[in-house]
């Protein structure tokens, strides 16, 4: 131990004539390494962090034969079985795998946080030393210090009630590299090393007091505060908006080059794996299924589930084959819109005040067509839904379902609209009432509105079962019983349930996995061209709206940015905030997300701005 | 790629698209499916202290109904709690359950089991008295108080705004008078009324539903934002089944839990009103009535004191319990089956892991286990391990625990099948 920190202390005075120069396998990926198209702007900043050595090429973070097995109430369950990589320094490895694949449990040995009941075997290795076996004083000490973690939700991740300056200062005092206003004055520094502009004054403000991408930022201050040796960034950007992940990635990448940290990157988005890694792991069902090189594992893969899951992502330009909708003309006085809203204004009212979050959107949607909302967290895509589903009042501005103004209605004429809306909505988790058996879920449209009896309803269920390609035995079943993808095939059966004219998705698939993603989407297009329904589709992924949509609107802070067809808005954009969009949306290609990433930089230089 | 720690590759010819290997499993799945409710009811029956308490409730309350009887019907003792008679040997208890051969009497019930009150009434009719009293009024209250405080708490929850208000301000105003005080004078009101104890028990619930309302709501609050709830709403579901329907079944754990705890408060509750003389009055009975009425004879007769006041302990213990394995069995998290298997404080498991471990490398692990630290002077003089090419490597860097199956080639060590 002594023996490491001299090195590391060795390292450290290196480390600023280190700099410059890239270390093998990541020159291709830096940014700062020969002096890049856009040089960050404020972290060139080296001052406390040190650059690790290479560890003479042995791993900093070693995994073998680590195989977890969970004590629970219904029994042992087995979630790793037996996995062997290595992480080396410089070196990101992304440990990809889909929900309950085993890969965080994996990582989370390496920092000793599994529960109590978590029976551990094999070994795992933190620069040489095993971490199974330490003790909690030993564990403690190494937290933070020789590896740190970075969270995937920021929102969470910070403690509200301190100051980001305390949270930050936390661990450098704990591990005793400074006290009082040093400790402080290196707050500053690694608030400026991850790019968070005025650091000395935004260190007394509190977390809420940040976007959640800045919020991320200082995750990886914090993390980064003692120079741990690995990192372990757990699903870093799945909780943020694509351009703000394509930000955090820049960031990462930036920082890991500067320290020569090993970074063990856990996400399920193959994307952000084509755009960071170096090297791949792919996990099912607790076994590491295929491992090496990310090109070798993206572009050949060798498994066939990576295939699979490479074959599942939704990319641009791909599309379903979907019902053609009616067209609606001036001249026809018969066929009426299914949606159109005229100025539409929407407002969530906050204990008295206002607060208007939609302003002056327009948009039509004729029968059988659908239409992609899409923009960034915030962007009012999802009060839209909202206000059209009639669980939000329209403040001005005209929203009509087939003629029918929706805002001068009385009540009972709109609960009988509703019959026409079918609605999808985005966590399969809490969409379903955990009591009511599937049965049900199904039919409770019709009880509701007082169609059919008793045995017409478990008709239509089996029907619709059918539709969804479920078992017809699913209806006496409860929802916790079902996959988060087979909970959201019962609510798209359940929105269908009275043949609506109208379905409202909002993001209906954008918390499952990506093969089971690919499933859904496949169902929902194949339903589309059956009922012909029209289609308001919410989402924050251009790729899947690229695949389903006739048209696209593009929504930013509330307010339209561009809207038309498909084919023009996304693979022909004009406007600024869409070309944006579509540049810091990930690839799950290495070589072309190198391309699209210095793109994407170019892009951002062409507008005056930097990579991150 | 020598490992062989890993897949199979008849193993890796399984289901590799996540959505058919869940659809096959779900429709190989032909075991019975268990509601929430049966999951709760599965788990609260492996509350132990739990099913002691209800056991024990059980009896108390059988004994205490079948004894004296109830109303018209009688009961199979046969002395009256009301009768007065000849105080036999001091009113001592006649009851005996320590064996002869231990020195005392055998087994004997007696004529007064439990003893008789200075006027020569006879302790057990009265006890038994006392506790049918306390149990009605512990059904009662925790049928109105849970009733109000329910429809309170999801009325105010749902929807929020002046109700919310109106309601939540009634809440407050209940709150902020002494619960002893109001019971006290309503108590004092409802004892001219006819019905007996019911009437008092209708006004102990109706003062001791705030704080299940508080819960309710608080859990609706969160429950109405859940997506179920706007499905329901969009697809054109009135308050009334929404309410019914979605939000008071998915908040049934807090309720029944609070329900227990409320009968466990109302049983001492009406016990302090006896007790201080505001609510059931003489020539009645009540368990509370009972200890106030003898309690400067707690040290010549103790007996007078001991049997309604264990009655009591006992009543609200084991509906405390019962509250206990309810939140349990609807709450896992809170503690239930898979804590238990872990050792003291949950330390076990580690230890375990430590054990294996260390149990499977060199002897020099377990020093690295215990001191914490590797010098750089330990050369790993692995004694087991065979393959030791990279442990030539810097031994600061590669700890001693050197596993048998290690290759050399450490480029890709994590490659589980010879591809």
């Amino acid at each position: 131990m002594f023996g490491k920190k001299k090195n590391d202390a060795a390292a450290a005075a290196q480390g600023a004539s280190a700099q410059g120069t890239p270390t093998g396998s990541t020159a291709a990926d830096a940014p700062q390494g020969g002096g890049g198209p856009v040089a960050g702007p404020t972290t060139t900043a080296m001052g406390i962090v040190k650059r690790h050595d290479n560890l003479g090429g042995q791993p900093v973070l070693s995994f073998t034969d680590v195989d977890v097995k969970f004590d629970t109430e219904f029994g042992q369950v087995h979630a790793v079985k037996g996995v062997t990589f290595d992480v080396k320094p410089g070196e990101v490895v992304a440990l990809v795998g889909e929900s309950g694949s085993g890969k965080s449990v994996t990582s989370s040995t390496a920092m000793g946080l599994l529960p109590g009941n978590a029976d551990i075997t094999g070994s795992v290795k933190l620069a040489g030393e095993e971490v199974l076996s330490m003790s909690p004083a030993k564990l403690r000490s190494v937290r933070g210090k020789d590896i740190a973690m970075v969270f995937q939700e920021p929102m969470t991740a910070l403690n509200p009630v301190l100051t980001v300056g305390d949270q930050l200062t936390e661990s450098i005092q704990l591990h005793g590299l400074a006290y009082g206003t040093e400790a402080d004055k290196m707050a500053v520094e690694l608030l400026t090393m991850v790019g968070i502009p005025d650091a000395h004054n935004r260190l007394k403000q509190y977390p809420h007091q940040f976007s959640g991408g800045q919020r991320q930022r200082i995750v990886i201050a914090m993390a980064i505060s003692c120079s741990p040796k690995a990192i372990i960034a757990d699903e870093p950007t799945t909780a943020l908006d694509v351009t703000v992940q394509a930000e955090i990635l820049e960031l990462l990448r930036s920082l890991k080059n500067k320290m020569n940290t090993g970074i063990l990157l856990i996400t399920h988005n193959m994307g952000v794996v084509a755009d960071m890694a170096d090297r791949v792991c792919v996990m099912l069902h607790g076994e590491l299924v295929e491992s090496g090189p990310v090109h070798q594992v993206m572009q050949h893969p060798q498994h066939p589930y990576t295939q699979r899951l490479l074959s599942a992502v939704p990319r641009l330009g791909t599309s379903f084959e979907v019902a053609e909708p009616e067209t609606v003309t001036a001249t026809q006085t018969k066929a009426k819109y299914a949606i159109e809203a005229e100025g539409l204004c929407l407002e969530y009212d906050h204990r008295g005040k206002k607060n208007r979050v939609v302003h002056d959107v327009s948009f039509s949607v004729a029968p059988g067509e659908i239409m992609g909302l899409v923009g960034e967290s915030g962007s009012g895509k999802s009060t839209i839904a909202r206000s059209v589903l009639g669980l939000l009042p329209v403040a001005s501005g005209s929203l009509k379902i087939y003629g029918q103004e929706l805002a001068s209605m009385p009540v009972k004429e709109q609960r009988a609209l509703r019959k026409r809306i079918g609605v999808v909505f985005q966590d399969p988790a809490a969409s379903l009432d955990p009591r009511f058996p599937i049965g049900d879920v199904i039919t409770e449209p019709m009880v509701v509105h007082g169609v059919g009896d008793r045995k017409a309803r478990l008709e239509r269920a089996y029907e619709l079962l059918d539709a969804v390609k479920l078992p017809r035995s699913v209806v006496n079943r409860y929802p916790h019983e079902l996959s988060g993808g087979q909970r959201q095939r019962i609510s798209i059966a359940r929105a269908l349930t009275l043949d609506p004219d109208v379905l409202i998705a909002d993001e209906p698939t954008s918390a499952l996995d990506v093969s089971v993603q690919a499933a859904v989407l496949d169902m929902f297009a194949d339903l589309q061209s059956r009922y012909e329904f029209a289609c308001l589709f919410v989402s924050h992924d251009l790729a899947v709206v690229d695949m389903l949509a006739h048209k696209v609107l593009v929504l930013k802070d509330g307010r339209e940015v561009e809207k038309g067809l498909t084919d023009d808005v996304l693979h022909n954009p004009q406007a600024e905030y869409t070309q944006r969009l579509l540049a810091a949306a990930p690839v799950p290609d290495p070589d072309e997300q190198a391309e699209r990433r210095q793109a994407r930089r170019e892009l951002l230089a062409s507008f005056g701005e930097h990579a991150y | 790629m020598t490992q062989n720690n890993t897949t199979a590759p008849t193993e890796a010819q399984k289901a590799f698209d996540l959505a058919e290997a869940e659809d096959a499993k779900l429709r190989q799945k032909t075991g019975k499916s268990f509601s929430q409710g049966q999951l709760v009811r599965k788990r609260f029956f492996k509350h132990r202290a739990a099913m002691i308490s209800t056991v024990v409730l059980i009896v108390i309350t059988v004994f205490a109904f079948t004894s004296i009887g109830f109303g018209p019907i009688p009961g199979w003792w046969d002395k009256s709690y009301l009768a007065a008679g000849n105080v036999i040997n001091g009113g001592k208890p006649t009851l005996s359950v320590v064996p002869e051969f231990l020195g005392g009497e055998g087994l004997r019930w007696g004529e007064h089991p439990f003893g008789q009150d200075s006027s020569g009434k006879d302790w057990f009719a009265l006890v038994m008295r006392g506790t049918q009293q306390s149990l009605i009024i512990a059904v009662i209250v925790g049928l109105v108080s849970t009733a109000i405080g329910a429809l309170v708490g999801a009325l105010s929850g749902y929807f929020r705004g002046w109700v919310d208000s109106l309601l939540m301000r009634l809440t407050d105003l209940i709150i902020v008078i002494p619960l002893l005080v109001l019971a006290a004078v309503l108590g004092k009101m409802s004892n001219n009324l006819p019905g007996g104890i019911i009437p008092l028990a209708i006004v102990l619930g109706l003062v001791s539903w705030t704080s299940l309302a508080r819960l309710v709501r608080g859990e609706v609050l969160s429950l109405r934002e859940k997506e179920f709830v706007s499905a329901a709403v969009a697809m054109g579901a009135k308050p009334g089944r929404v309410i019914f329907k979605h939000l008071l079944p998915n908040t049934i754990g807090v309720i029944v839990v609070n329900a227990t705890f409320a009968i466990a408060g109302a049983v001492l509750l009406e016990t302090s009103l006896s007790f201080l003389g505001f609510g059931v009055q003489p020539p009645e009975s009540s368990l509370g009535l009972l200890i106030s009425q003898y309690q400067n004879a707690f040290t010549t007769r103790p007996w007078l004191f001991w049997w309604p006041g264990m009655l009591i302990l006992a009543i609200a213990l084991s509906v405390n319990f019962l509250g206990d394995g309810l939140r349990d069995a609807f709450d896992p998290r809170q503690g239930g089956g898979a804590r238990k298997k872990k050792g003291f404080l949950g330390f076990s498991g580690r230890k375990k892991a430590l054990d294996e471990a260390t149990a499977s490398t060199t002897p020099a692990a377990a020093a690295t286990a215990s001191g914490g630290a590797v010098a750089t002077d330990v050369k790993p003089t692995a004694t087991t391990t065979a393959g030791e090419g990279p442990n030539d490597a810097p031994a600061s860097a590669e700890g001693p625990i050197a596993r048998v199956d290690k290759n050399t080639d450490r480029g890709h060590p994590g490659t589980p099948r010879g591809q």
